[in-house]
């Protein structure tokens, strides 16, 4: 056993003393060089994290182009939108805040479960939309309020409006809250009510609409709620584009088209301005900005008249006897008719087993060429289209503008059908009949069109020399639209000027509108009309001679009517499809013609000049100067 | 002078105003330094305002103030005599507080007093050290380094430890568990005990493992690598990491700290708020706070090497030790090099009881150094 004296303790205690206090020193050291590594030598990389974590950079959302006409009427415009907000945690008693706002707008039980489902989805500072669109007299309202109803505020944001409502929906089309893929593509989509094209315009030119949002870089907590602005970029706001439509134009074609079901094209036949574009029955695009209620979507989709559809693009009718005009060129060109050779018509053509049907009864007996468009003969083109070969047809057929797209800004257009012997075979499998090329030379069979399509053959024809290409953007911004610089017809002067001729005596006595003249000093107009079956017509229903109205509505023919005015120097083409409007003459016959007035009156060449030429100021007399 | 002021003379039996010309004033100053520095921190976390800590603390820090100086004026004798009852009295409060106490901070660690709410674990921090330099202090030189004199020392700890860990208080467990080893390795046990013991450890460290909580190995799993769950546990070293980084050389500047002020640090006002100090005065304020710390505990060290009682230089140096690992831990804590374990910063961290132990510590150091002379009994009262 060892012995320690007193003394031995005292310094065994001071040596182990000492050795703690210089482990503590070592520990105290390493705490320095700890700190020291941290806000010296790694200082920038935690000043970054640090900044990371405080600041938060916000979208600003641009506001949205405008869409003009051409004269600068608002189709689409950006309208204050007056909107109640409601931060949760400012508000003491949400329930109640709720039962008091009620009481100012209109909150139902729905309105407020709902309300209250998203505050108990989101952190408590984010504020909740409680109502949207309201009037100015409810807003006030609010804003008076607000001093009682702590966590209430209200907002005014931009909202998308058409100020035309129906009138040019299916042009300009509306736009509606992203859905999530889109969501994800674009963050400034993440936006609260921020709103993107879904159709039309507002669709095929939302980048240029749409804008560049702007950014605000805030200082957050670690909640997310943000404490103040650091910085600001205020963002691009969209593009105003500017549309070809003539809106007094596009207003009277659609009053005029009316109730039926129903689509018009109205185009320039040098620009390919299209003035009008209707499709009839429409609907209120305002209604999609906002969330349409889904009985009223309901009603829109079972309406049989289809008022989402957009006809005169996407809509594909057989053109009837309007395409007898390209069939009427293409056997002009392979000479296989010229303007003296008459045909005889007794009312119907055999071939093989099948027989073919003109429209009149007793037939028309000779027609020549010219007479044969005016008339509408059908038998004179069963015969010359059986002359020229369905591939002839088709090459004409196309080069006039059918079976092809024009790559309209918001795509989805319709193709059309220009068939072939190859479309046949490839499609059906089967080997091209002659009776098919014959109900072609009618516009019948497989042959389909939408109305744009014709009104851009009916453009072409009046033309006489170029693709007219139909174009609806005027200019974007301040860049116009692509310079009218078509390819060329290559069509023989005379064999057009021999089918206008048909045209033109289509609204002469004898013609089959000519009651549906155009009078008066400077109006005149050419044209086609058009019936195009919807059914077969039985051998029965022939011989019963049932008449067109007597069937009922979905079974009738579609009117069509195609026309370019005035007859000399032609300007502009329309055409027009009534769906089960019967004939040709007696329903779309009428409206082309209103159409048609109405064209030429508002072109401004036909208008008086009045230019309002700034007053010459009076010259100051001499001497007067400055002296005065 | 300067040293006459910093160490007073020699003496034995003084009388009240000979004992405060005795008190180490500078050391006093120093203190209420260091709470200061709390007091502004605190000041800062609220946005700017004395409400509603910063003035609660200060109210509080007058009192303990009083207290230590009370204290430390107090005769040694007295605070040998009382060594014992108080470790009986801490002993009981916390089997109380094992059956009535109420939960705070996810462990069982408050007793409601009815008029106070105490913590018994903080009271047998300082009531441990007292216990054992009054054992130690009754062994005569010839037996003080037999081994069986260690039985008693080791339950004296265990009793308590085991009673704080089932709170469950890690912090506070190692706190008073390396409290009572530091005193009876000074003691002079016999140094391969303590070798043996870090053997022993080192083996036992598994099976410590397996009997720890789920939330005590969450914190220990995140402090070896607190990128793992940036969310979740580690969101607290990792905040604070940036807090300290971010305040670089000389800081953010007083309440300019964008880490605490926008709320991403965690605990600012308790366990972090060493990073609040980093992040608006940066390294030079964290390294003048860290050097104050040092002269405390250097004083500390001090009046323990020149006491003449073995009571006196093991109670002293045993608290100094209980005072630097406080410290030690939390920096450390905060800095991430070492696990998250709920241990406040001295005086400057908010709340009463932490604060009310270091100064009743620094109260019965200060009793040591005007008392140094004081020759005391070795009365074997124990058992």
């Amino acid at each position: 056993m060892t012995f320690d004296s007193e003394n031995d303790r005292y310094q065994r205690f001071s040596r182990r003393t000492l050795m703690l206090g210089g482990f503590q020193a070592f520990l105290m050291t390493g705490l320095l060089g700890r700190l020291y590594y941290l806000g010296v030598v790694q200082a920038d990389q935690y000043k970054t994290l640090s900044d990371n974590n405080r600041l938060s950079l916000r979208l600003i959302p641009p506001v949205r182009g405008k869409i003009f006409d051409r004269h600068g009427n608002e189709l689409a415009i950006n309208r204050k939108d007056f909107r109640v907000h409601l931060v949760p945690e400012m508000a003491e008693d949400v329930n109640e805040t709720l039962a008091s706002l009620s009481r100012i707008i209109d909150l139902d039980v729905e309105d407020i479960e709902r309300i209250l489902k998203k505050i108990s989805r989101q952190p408590k500072f984010v504020p909740v939309t409680v109502a949207e669109n309201l009037d100015w007299k409810k807003f006030s309202k609010v804003n008076v309020a607000t001093t009682t109803l702590p966590g209430v505020r209200p907002v005014e944001a931009e909202a998308r409006f058409y100020p035309e409502a129906e009138l040019v929906s299916h042009l300009v089309g509306y736009v509606a809250s992203p859905n999530e893929e889109e969501v994800r593509a674009d963050p400034v989509l993440q936006l609260p009510g921020f709103k993107i094209g879904k159709q039309g315009f507002e669709r095929g030119l939302e980048e240029d609409l749409r804008g560049r949002a702007g950014t605000s870089n805030v200082e957050v907590n670690a909640f997310g709620r943000v404490v103040r602005e650091v910085g600001r970029n205020e963002g691009q706001e969209g593009t105003p584009v500017t549309l070809t439509i003539d809106l007094e134009l596009q207003r009277f074609a659609a009053q005029r088209l009316g109730d039926e079901s129903a689509a018009a094209v109205i185009m320039d036949i040098y620009t390919g301005d299209v003035l009008a574009a209707v499709s009839t029955p429409s609907f209120n695009p305002n209604d999609f900005t906002t969330g349409i209620s889904q009985s009223k979507f309901d009603g829109l989709q079972k309406n049989i008249k289809k008022p989402l559809f957009n006809k005169f693009l996407q809509g594909q009718y057989p053109p009837g006897s309007t395409f007898k005009m390209i069939v009427a060129i293409a056997a002009l060109e392979e000479g296989l008719i010229d303007d003296s050779e008459r045909i005889h018509c007794t009312g119907k053509v055999e071939l093989g087993s099948s027989t073919f049907h003109c429209w009149k009864k007793g037939g028309h007996g000779g027609l020549n060429l010219v007479n044969s468009i005016a008339q509408s003969c059908d038998v004179f083109f069963y015969e010359i289209a059986g002359r020229v070969g369905i591939d002839k047809i088709a090459e004409v057929a196309r080069r006039f503008g059918l079976g092809q797209e024009y790559g309209i800004a918001f795509g989805n257009e319709a193709r059309g059908l220009v068939p072939t012997r190859d479309w046949k075979f490839a499609y059906t499998g089967n080997r091209w009949q002659k009776g098919e090329t014959l109900i072609t030379g009618i516009g019948q069979g497989f042959m389909l069109a939408t109305p744009l399509q014709l009104a851009v053959m009916t453009a072409r024809i009046a033309n006489g020399k170029q693709k007219v290409v139909p174009r609806f953007v005027y200019s974007i911004g301040n860049r116009e639209g692509r310079a009218p610089d078509f390819e060329p017809l290559s069509v023989n002067p005379r064999h057009l000027s021999l089918v206008q001729e048909g045209m033109r005596k289509v609204h002469e006595p004898g013609g089959t509108a000519y009651l549906n003249r155009l009078t008066g000093e400077g109006m005149s107009m050419a044209g086609k009309t058009g019936t195009s079956q919807v059914r077969r017509i039985t051998l029965a229903e022939r011989e019963a001679g049932l008449d067109e109205i007597e069937r009922t509505w979905a079974e009738r023919d579609h009117a069509l009517f195609v026309s370019y005015g005035p007859v000399e120097n032609p300007r502009y083409a329309l055409s027009i499809i009534v769906e089960h409007g019967g004939g040709g003459s007696r329903t779309a016959a009428p409206i082309a013609k209103d159409l048609m007035r109405k064209t030429l009156e508002l072109d401004p060449m036909s208008r008086p000049v009045s230019i309002e030429l700034p007053e010459v100021e009076a010259t100051t007399e001499p001497g007067e100067g400055e002296n005065g | 002078m300067a040293r006459s002021l910093l160490f007073a003379p020699r003496g034995s039996e003084f009388s009240l105003s000979q004992k405060f010309q005795k008190l180490n004033i500078l050391i006093v100053f120093f203190i209420m330094v260091i709470a200061c520095i709390g007091f502004s921190m605190l000041y800062s976390v609220a946005g700017g305002s004395w409400d509603p800590w910063a003035k609660n603390q200060a109210i509080r820090f007058s009192f303990a103030l009083l207290l230590m100086i009370g204290i430390g004026l107090t005769n040694i004798k007295i605070w040998m005599s009382l060594a014992y009852p108080t470790y009986i009295g801490a002993l009981v409060l916390l089997v109380l507080v094992e059956f009535l106490g109420s939960s705070g901070m996810g462990g069982q660690r408050w007793l409601d007093l009815v008029f106070i709410r105490i913590q018994p674990s903080e009271i047998m921090k300082v009531a441990l050290i007292m216990a054992l330099a009054r054992y130690f202090h009754s062994l005569t030189p010839e037996n003080y380094r037999k081994l069986y004199h260690l039985i008693i020392p080791v339950l004296m700890i265990a009793i308590p430890a085991f009673l704080v860990i089932r709170q469950p208080d890690l912090g506070t467990t190692a706190l008073m568990a390396a409290g009572g080893i530091t005193v009876i390795f000074l003691a002079g046990a016999r140094a391969w005990l303590f070798w043996s013991g870090f053997g022993a450890m080192l083996v036992g460290l598994p099976f410590l493992w397996g009997r720890l909580l789920d939330y005590q190995k969450d914190r220990i799993l995140t402090f070896i690598n607190p990128e793992s769950d940036p969310l979740g546990a580690g969101y607290q070293i990792i905040q604070s990491k940036i807090a300290l980084g971010s305040g670089g050389l000389t800081g953010k500047g007083f309440l300019a700290g964008t880490q605490s002020h926008l709320n991403f640090l965690p605990e600012m006002k308790t366990d972090f708020i060493f990073t609040v100090l980093a992040e608006e005065f940066g390294l030079v304020g964290g390294l003048f706070l860290l050097g104050l710390y040092s002269i405390l505990i250097l004083y500390g060290l001090y009046a323990s090497v020149v006491c003449r009682s073995h009571f006196g230089r093991l109670l002293a140096s045993g608290l100094t030790v209980t005072i630097f690992l406080y410290v030690f831990i939390n920096v450390g804590m905060v800095m991430g090099i070492l696990p998250v374990v709920g241990v406040p910063l001295p005086l400057v961290s908010y709340g009463g009881s932490a604060m009310l132990t270091v100064m009743i510590a620094y109260g019965l150091i200060f009793s040591v150094a005007i008392h140094r002379g004081v020759s005391l009994p070795r009365t074997d009262s124990f058992g």
